[in-house]
């Protein structure tokens, strides 16, 4: 399911990315609260947070008859992971360079 | 477009070699291939795919293809392939590939050589989930193997 989406499509994208950022306070935003600041309308905000959750990155809670919306923390956290997997392959690999053309 | 920063990773190494030194053991296939563990069967050509078998300890089973971009002598050396490439089982042929680059810049002690891989944001996280849980333990050992290697053939 979400599972297969993109992380990291989702998060390609300028609006998008302000939107994270704006969340990554751990906070609970409304879509109105969101909007603020930004030149996009409410509509487009509403488009840009369902990608988001589509790939898990951000989970709608209601309250009331208000829809919120929070950050799921733990699926940044493994799309981080999985990038320092790779930089470390790279150290290691340069490292080896080094000494093969410093020998 | 904004790219977010799980989309790049960008390496910077001072190597106390010339950049024609470097240059050869990046562009020729026999050279990468000793640093970087891989038998290539073919020499890299720009638009052109080369590939060849893994040769770390443990990884033997693998295939990996590079298919190289640019070639510019002691300047550039660019080339796509699949990140993550670790089960056998799986055609990765259908997926975005990464960018890899190796920019060289002549320095007093030598050369600066920048690495980066681009193109993440593409990559199904699903995907990257499965190859990490695949890699890691087990990586950690191999290195140590090919240090011993690069280290006895000093």
């Amino acid at each position: 399911m979400r599972r297969s989406t993109p992380v990291f499509a989702a998060l390609g994208d300028e609006t998008r990315l302000t939107l994270v950022m704006k969340l990554s306070g751990g906070s609970r935003c409304s879509i109105a609260h969101l909007t603020e600041g930004l030149t996009v309308t409410r509509q487009a905000i509403t488009k840009h947070l369902r990608v988001l959750q589509g790939a898990g990155l951000v989970r709608g809670v209601r309250r009331g008859r208000e829809k919120l919306f929070e950050l799921e923390p733990k699926r940044l956290g493994e799309a981080q992971r999985a990038l320092d997997h790779i930089s470390k392959k790279w150290d290691e690999a340069l490292a080896r360079l080094k000494s093969f053309v410093e020998k | 477009m904004a790219k977010s920063s799980t989309d790049r990773i960008e390496k910077r190494i001072e190597l106390k070699a010339s950049p024609a030194r470097v240059w050869r053991a990046l562009s020729d296939h026999r050279e990468f291939g000793e640093w970087f563990g891989v038998k290539l069967e073919g020499p890299f050509v720009a638009g052109k795919t080369t590939r060849g078998k893994i040769t770390h300890p443990g990884y033997e089973h693998l295939t990996m293809e590079m298919a190289v971009e640019k070639m510019e002598s002691e300047r550039l050396f660019s080339f796509r392939w699949h990140p993550y490439a670790v089960d056998p089982k799986v055609d990765y042929s259908k997926e975005p590939m990464t960018l890899v680059e190796f920019r060289l810049e002549k320095t007093k002690g030598g050369t600066l050589l920048v690495v980066s891989e681009s193109g993440f944001d593409a990559i199904p996280a699903a995907r990257r989930d499965e190859a990490y849980r695949m890699n890691s333990g087990g990586w950690t050992a191999q290195m140590k193997n090919i240090e011993a290697y690069v280290s006895k053939t000093r």
